[in-house]
């Protein structure tokens, strides 16, 4: 399975190997190299490379390579999803997943891969056991390491991966016993040109954050779960329980996961909150256009849109752009021709509006395709598809947790074509 | 030397590291000579200091900066023999890192690495499993060819060792040896084979990884364990359950015969309409049979349709893949939604996820129709994935949806990325050759294109307009001189050869145009592409044969040019054609043909996918992605035309069948057998799902006996349907006897209690076992033996083997791996018929009837005294019904029991000793408490099944220095879990249960206590029952059913004129029901 692995940071530098089989050298990374060359893009990378002897399959998370060097055939969803699950945990160990955190805890990510992969199968990849098994830098415990000499590596044995109920580790202990749902939603959309919708749908997720004494069995309700048509579920969750009767059941893992994630599918009518109002126009034959789009609200069930951000990936041949907003403030990168509009809240008294000039290069043909607007934006406390956490029961442990449920509605993909 | 420094290692015990650092210098000299010239000679050098140390901290951080060297790939290898002296640490991270550094250069340094053996072949001995594991992973991973046959003795014992954690080790250490040695393939098959028959399911990714990498040929090896797989598949670890997956995908193909369409299996009767005699009736016989799925197929594609909704997503594409490849093709639909779902993730993810949809799209357009507009391009997609979407779309694309697609085109063609426009004008063109309805309608977009302002997007229309037009040539003149005017503009050379070649096909209708075009080619000819210049060749040729007059002197000026081109492949095609075109003497037979030649009908291309030769990959796999045989890919095989024998995986069967054969021989043969069968029997039995336990738990039941019966006929009966084991035939027989052994043995009952409380007995004390020792498997070893014992009783008593068959069914509900562990397979309401067909993966017909547990309305928190604190010495125990199902097992009442001490001292190690319960009763107890603190109490939760009878449970709650006896009598009302279900299915449910099953009472009291609130309070108080919505005000229903047996309990409140009101109870368990109605009478006539 998984031979080898290089880290690379953007600039080519491999900053980190480590094989799991006999040694392979560095430079079959320069088939890799090769390719990110032809694909200028860092994400026109091809996954999946093949060379004479070795097959790369590679993730790019937070500009950084994972490049896995695969010898036989392999599912390459399983590469691609360990890799992922690697970054998963670096970025659960050190709060970021960069180079920088990386080299600094060089020992610790070492730790880390020795655990996860056994001859390149994957060994122990929940993070309630890993983290049993080597226990995360923090800064009161580096400080403690370097006076008494004592380490980061776990000297009691981890029972987790030995017991029945792999994710989660044995003799949690808390004081205040606490549980919390954030139930986000993204909603994806494409909104063409006049403003009808051309596609959406809902991503939503419910993210847990779990910290309960002892083993509970917790059951989690919604009031009305058929919306839920298409879930994936941690591997937690009691499947039959949720077949027979729509009720979430299962012993969680200690701390932050993920719960279930879900699929409103475009079936369902989706509401789109927000609507846009765009003239964008290049004049022929002149160096400039015009640039006037107005965002408002649309069926916002009575919250406020926040957190508006509109970012414009602006045609090659735009110059610079004099735009003067009615709120918020704008940048425009002549570099990447990416305009951001930071546009915040939506007050329905007065809409807020960018309008301008936009500068084009003299004597170069005007753009045929105005550029498609991405839409950030933010509603708390709502669920755009109206799930609706019912109850949170507890079992199996006596004490009475404090429990929150939260709800966040975002804009995911979300695309003004104009 | 090496060995010399082995054996010496091996004798060395205690002052091992003062010889081995005499050893290490000894052997350091020439790396140290060779370290003066190396720059870093420094650092190296007190870095050797530092591991030469007494203290740990110097030690741990110089073993810190050394694995920080190995990680940017620099080499320490000289420090090798500073390094292994510390294999032997005390403390546990320098013993981790000198692990991390011995993997890494074991193999450059072979010798000095045996040093480190003998500490690793004596941490194979270690109590402590982690250990022992830790021990074999590192040992394995040395790859140092000496240490084979080591190697092969510590993977042969961890194989046999107590702890699963151990076993799974051994596995992965197979495939280290295998490529390490690969003439030990004969032992490690042996090993292999015999953890492939491992229960636990740490071991069965690991083992099948093992298997698929050593011998992925043995498919008989799997056979036996098939089905242990199938169902232990949800709850194996998600790496293991990819492994899995595409193992058993691979072994279907080769066991079963094909669910696909009908002419498949047609096709293959023909050819083999020629054989003799015998098998061609056979084949027609199956011609006619209808097609009936194998038993143990179905049970693959019902076993991994949950992990469907795993959030791993090559867990996903596995079973994707399985479906695509050995499902019904009318079942494979239900992937396409999670399919479509995985489209959220990462763009890897969706690389991959696209190209496997693109090949399925090819090929069952329907599966993804409904979700086209997830394939809908995002601006901000990666181009890759753009393109990959564009395919999809295409492959999709039919009459009804071409439109709407075109509509979307149309958007892509202007996008900025250019490369993803041209890509989108082929898709263009695809579609109109697919759809011949919108050929016009694409070819005037096309068109229109043309006077696109990029370059790109120009000529990528041309290259398509051109391979429409040659697919209906006639009518587009004005098409072609619309391009021919585009050739002063366009300068992308495979455009213009295009549009030439365009003019040349169609010469005789633009006869105007034509001569010009190559008038202003042959001024342009040297300064054009090669691409072009073949193209003006072939004009010229063209215009020469059929317009002579005209474009003579053009056409050998053109040839002259071409005559002293610098590329030969152009003075190579002047010289063909000028022999060809232009009449000479030496011109032969071919010249007169030249017109035929040149002008002849050429073949429309056809635009095909670039998915289209995929599909013999399986999907999900490398070889797939890359469309090349990746090395060690393996085929799917083809269907068999007639599938093996399906009893090789079949061993339950086999054996009833023999004991039943009056022969002699098989008796003898028996015990031996059994030794083998008994744990997949086991499987098998819990596999077959719920139905069989419903039917073991009836059985077991005392009381209910009688009632019982019917119910676990029928679900024996569906067992034979479902995951039935033989052939029909062969089962039918048993099923038939054994009802009636049922019926005799209950007749007998009387006599036989002794026996069989001595079976049940000596299950129990299993139980006990499993749960009070900490280390599973252990008892796992002891349960085997146990349970031969129980098969040796069962072979006197021949008949017996239904109850024996129930005996295993308990005796694999406290198997090490199945309790706690399967989260999913919990609360099995086995009640309903409507279940069993969900999980079968068919639709509910609208008829049946929904019964599903649902939560207690009402949790009463009377608790009751199970030990008072004077008789118990200062211990108090309390203990009440939480009315939730039970987490140690579906059958069981959970109770919850608050422990405290009222002493003024410590109580200490309090546990349950000795039971007492009648028989079939089980009890799951709680984990012993260490100690109890004074005024601390805690709380503890059991599971008790009490077989739907309100006996008590008597057991000893035991301290470190007493014993007491308690028992535990559950209220009638607490053998119940609620359902929900609607008034219709409640009145249905009613109207089958009437005469015997009904008992009713009136109720007389206060018409204020009529209230519908106080009747529901009352009633949920006395039972846990969940209240059924009712349309009549007068009416109210309740619900419940029992907790071991699953049957309906259906309870009427009908209020009457005046304060009287008529109390219904409908149930099976007609004592259960007698004695609920005794219960609520009171309470509902009270005040």
């Amino acid at each position: 399975m998984i031979h080898s692995l290089f880290l690379i940071n953007c600039s080519g530098d491999i900053f980190l190997e480590k094989h799991w089989k006999s040694v392979v050298s560095q430079s079959v990374c320069d088939y890799f190299f090769e390719a990110q060359e032809k694909a200028a893009d860092v994400e026109n990378v091809p996954p999946v490379i093949s060379t004479p002897h070795h097959y790369l399959i590679s993730i790019y998370r937070d500009k950084l390579f994972f490049v896995s060097v695969i010898q036989t055939e392999v599912p390459p969803l399983f590469v691609i999803e360990f890799l992922h699950r690697v970054a998963d945990t670096f970025q659960d160990y050190f709060g970021e997943c960069s180079e920088a955190a990386i080299k600094d805890n060089v020992v610790i990510v070492y730790e880390l891969l020795e655990e996860m992969l056994d001859n390149g199968f994957p060994l122990a990849t929940e993070s309630n056991i890993l983290k049993e098994l080597i226990k995360p830098p923090t800064i009161l415990r580096s400080v403690v390491n370097s006076i008494t000499g004592s380490s980061n590596v776990g000297d009691t044995l981890p029972t987790g991966q030995l017991s029945n109920i792999p994710w989660r580790r044995a003799g949690v202990k808390y004081t205040n016993n606490e549980a919390y749902f954030d139930v986000v939603e993204e909603i994806d959309a494409i909104i063409d040109k006049s403003g009808s919708t051309v596609f959406a749908e809902i991503q939503g997720v419910i993210d847990a954050c779990i910290k309960l004494s002892g083993m509970p069995d917790l059951s989690l309700s919604f009031m009305n779960p058929r919306l839920l048509d298409d879930v994936s579920f941690h591997p937690c969750i009691r499947f039959k329980r949720w077949e027979s009767e729509r009720v979430l059941s299962f012993i969680p893992p200690d701390g932050n996961f993920r719960l279930i994630s879900y699929r409103v599918s475009s079936q369902n009518l989706v509401a789109i909150p927000v609507y846009v109002k765009h003239s964008i126009s290049f004049k022929e034959n002149s160096s400039c256009g015009r640039f006037d789009i107005t965002i408002g609200p649309k069926q916002n069930m009575g919250k406020t849109i926040e957190g508006i951000t509109v970012t414009v990936h602006m045609p090659k041949v735009v110059l610079n752009m004099n735009l003067t907003p009615t709120q918020g403030s704008y940048t425009f990168d002549p570099v990447t021709k990416i305009l951001t509009w930071d546009v915040g809240k939506i007050t329905p008294q007065k809409l807020p509006s960018l309008k301008g000039l936009v500068n084009l290069q003299s004597g170069a043909p005007k753009p045929e395709e105005n550029p498609s607007l991405n839409i950030q934006f933010k509603i708390q406390q709502l669920a755009i598809s109206g799930l609706k956490v019912n109850r949170l029961d507890m079992y199996g442990e006596k004490y009475k947790p404090f429990k929150g449920v939260k709800y966040v509605t975002k804009a995911g993909k979300f695309q003004v074509r104009t | 030397m090496s060995n010399n420094s082995f054996t010496y290692s091996e004798q060395s015990g205690g002052g091992e590291a003062a010889e081995l650092g005499q050893e290490a210098t000894a052997t350091i000299s020439p790396a140290g000579a060779l370290g003066l010239f190396s720059s870093d000679l420094k650092k190296n050098e007190d870095l050797k200091q530092m591991l030469e140390s007494n203290k740990d901290s110097a030690k741990l951080d110089a073993m810190k900066r050394i694995v920080g060297m190995i990680a940017r790939g620099k080499n320490a290898s000289e420090l090798f023999p500073a390094v292994v002296k510390n294999v032997a640490s005390k403390n546990i991270e320098i013993k981790k890192l000198v692990y991390v550094y011995l993997v890494r250069y074991a193999e450059e340094q072979q010798d000095l690495a045996l040093l480190s053996i003998s500490t690793f072949q004596r941490a194979l001995k270690d109590p402590n499993q982690l250990i022992r594991a830790s021990a074999l992973r590192v040992l394995s991973s040395i790859r140092v060819p000496i240490i084979v046959p080591i190697m092969m003795l510590a993977i042969k014992e961890a194989s046999a060792d107590l702890s699963p954690y151990v076993r799974k080790n051994a596995a992965h250490a197979i495939q280290k040896l295998y490529s390490l040695d690969p003439e030990q393939k004969e032992m490690l098959i042996e090993v292999i084979e015999k953890l492939l028959k491992d229960k636990s399911t740490l071991v069965a990714g690991s083992v099948v990884m093992a298997f698929e990498e050593v011998c992925p040929d043995r498919i008989d090896l799997i056979h036996k364990n098939y089905r242990k797989l199938c169902n232990l598949l949800v709850d194996v670890e998600e790496w293991g359950q990819v492994v899995i997956i595409h193992m058993l995908t691979r072994y279907a193909r080769t066991q079963f015969v094909s669910p696909w369409e009908e002419y498949a299996g047609l096709e293959h009767n023909e050819k083999n309409f020629y054989e003799s005699d015998d098998e061609q009736k056979e084949k027609t016989d199956q011609r006619k049979k209808p097609y009936i799925m194998d038993p143990d197929h179905r049970l693959l594609i019902r076993n991994t349709k949950p992990l469907l909704q795993s959030r791993n997503a090559a867990v996903v594409m596995a079973v994707a893949q399985l479906y695509w490849h050995i499902s019904p093709k009318s079942e494979a639909g239900i992937i396409s939604k999670s399919l479509v779902r995985l489209l959220r993730s990462n763009r890897e993810v969706q690389y991959i996820v696209l190209q496997n949809i693109a090949t399925m799209s090819i090929q069952r357009k329907g599966m993804f129709e409904p979700y086209l507009k997830s394939f809908y391009v995002r601006s901000t997609d990666p181009t890759m994935i753009k393109t990959l979407k564009l395919e999809i779309l295409t492959n999709l694309a039919n009459e009804a949806n071409i439109s709407t697609l075109l509509r979307e085109f149309q958007t892509y063609v202007k996008s900025q990325d250019k490369q993803f426009a041209a890509a989108t004008i082929q898709t263009i063109g695809r579609c109109a050759t697919n759809i011949s309805e919108v050929t016009d309608t694409c070819l005037n977009g096309l068109v229109c294109l043309l006077s696109n302002r990029d370059e790109i997007v120009v000529a990528e229309s041309v290259v398509v307009i051109k391979k429409l037009l040659q697919m209906q040539p006639a009518q587009h003149g004005e098409i072609i001189k619309h391009m021919a005017k585009l050739l002063d503009s366009i300068t992308v050379p495979v455009a213009r050869a295009s549009i030439l070649w365009l003019i040349g096909e169609n010469c005789e209708r633009v006869p105007k145009i034509a001569p010009d075009v190559l008038r202003k080619m042959a001024k342009s000819f040297t300064s054009e592409d090669d691409l072009v210049k073949l193209q003006i060749l072939n004009l010229g040729a063209k215009l020469y044969l059929t317009n002579s007059k005209q474009t003579k002197l053009l056409t050998q000026y053109i040839l002259n040019l071409g005559k002293y081109d610098q590329s030969y492949d152009i003075r190579d095609r002047t010289r063909f054609i000028r022999q060809l075109i232009v009449p000479n003497e030496k011109s032969g037979a071919l010249s007169k043909y030249a017109k035929k030649i040149f002008l002849a009908q050429k073949p429309a291309p056809l635009l095909e996918s670039p998915f289209k030769d995929r599909d013999h990959f399986q999907l999900g796999t490398l070889s797939h992605t890359l469309n090349i045989k990746a090395s060690g890919y393996l085929e799917l095989s083809d269907w068999p035309e007639v599938a093996p024998d399906p009893s090789v995986r079949n061993v339950e069967v086999i054996e009833l069948a023999k004991e039943w054969t009056p022969g002699d021989k098989a008796k003898e043969e028996n015990p031996a057998k059994k030794f083998y069968s008994e744990s997949e029997e086991e499987e098998d039995s819990s596999d077959s799902s719920s139905d069989s336990e419903s039917e073991s738990e009836s059985e077991s039941g005392e009381d209910s006996m009688d009632s019982s019966e019917d119910s676990s006929e029928e679900s024996s009966s569906e067992q034979n349907s479902e995951s039935g084991s033989a052939t029909e035939a062969e089962d039918k027989a048993p099923t038939k006897r054994s009802s009636e052994t049922r019926g005799k043995s209950d007749s007998e009952d009387g006599k036989k209690k002794n026996k069989k409380s001595k079976t049940s007995d000596s299950s129990n004390a299993e139980s006990s076992s499993v749960e009070e020792s900490s280390s599973e498997s252990e008892s796992e070893s002891e349960s085997e033996s146990e349970s031969r014992k129980v098969t040796k009783e069962k072979e006197k008593k021949l008949k017996q083997d239904r109850t024996s068959l129930t005996k295993d069914v308990s005796l694999l509900d406290l198997d090490d791996f199945n309790p706690i562990s399967t989260p999913v397979a919990l609360p099995t309401p086995v009640l309903s018929p409507s279940l069993i067909a969900d999980l079968e993966g068919l639709n509910l017909s609208a008829s049946s009837s929904v019964i599903t547990v649902s939560t207690p309305v009402f949790v009463p928190m009377k608790t009751h005294v199970l030990l008072h604190r004077m008789s118990g010495k200062g211990l108090d125990a309390h203990y009440f019904f939480p009315r939730q199902p039970c987490i140690f097992g579906d059958k069981m009442v959970s109770v919850q029991i608050t422990l405290k001490n009222t002493s003024d001292r410590k109580i200490e190690n309090i546990h349950i000793g000795g039971k007492k319960l009648p028989i079939g009763m089980q009890m799951h107890t709680f984990n012993p408490i260490d100690s109890l603190e004074p005024e601390e109490s805690i709380t503890v939760s059991m599971g008790i099944d009490f077989c739907d009878s309100t006996q008590m449970a008597t057991f000893q709650l035991c301290t470190k220095d007493d014993c007491f006896s308690v028992n535990i009598q559950p209220p009638i009302g607490e053998l119940l879990l609620p359902v929900a279900m609607s008034e219709k299915d409640f009145k249905k449910e009613q109207g089958m249960l009437t005469g015997m099953n009904e008992t009713s009472a009136t109720v007389i009291t206060a018409p204020q206590n009529f209230t519908p609130s106080v009747i529901l309070r009352k009633v949920v108080n006395v039972a846990n029952v969940g209240a059924v919505p009712s349309s009549q005000d007068k009416i109210h229903r309740f619900a419940a059913k029992t907790v071991h047996s699953g049957s309906l309990m259906l309870v009427t409140v009908e209020l009457k004129e005046g304060s009287t009101a008529q109390l219904i109870i409908n149930t099976e368990k007609t004592v259960i029901g007698s004695i609920l109605l005794r219960e609520l009478k009171p309470v509902l006539s009270q005040g």
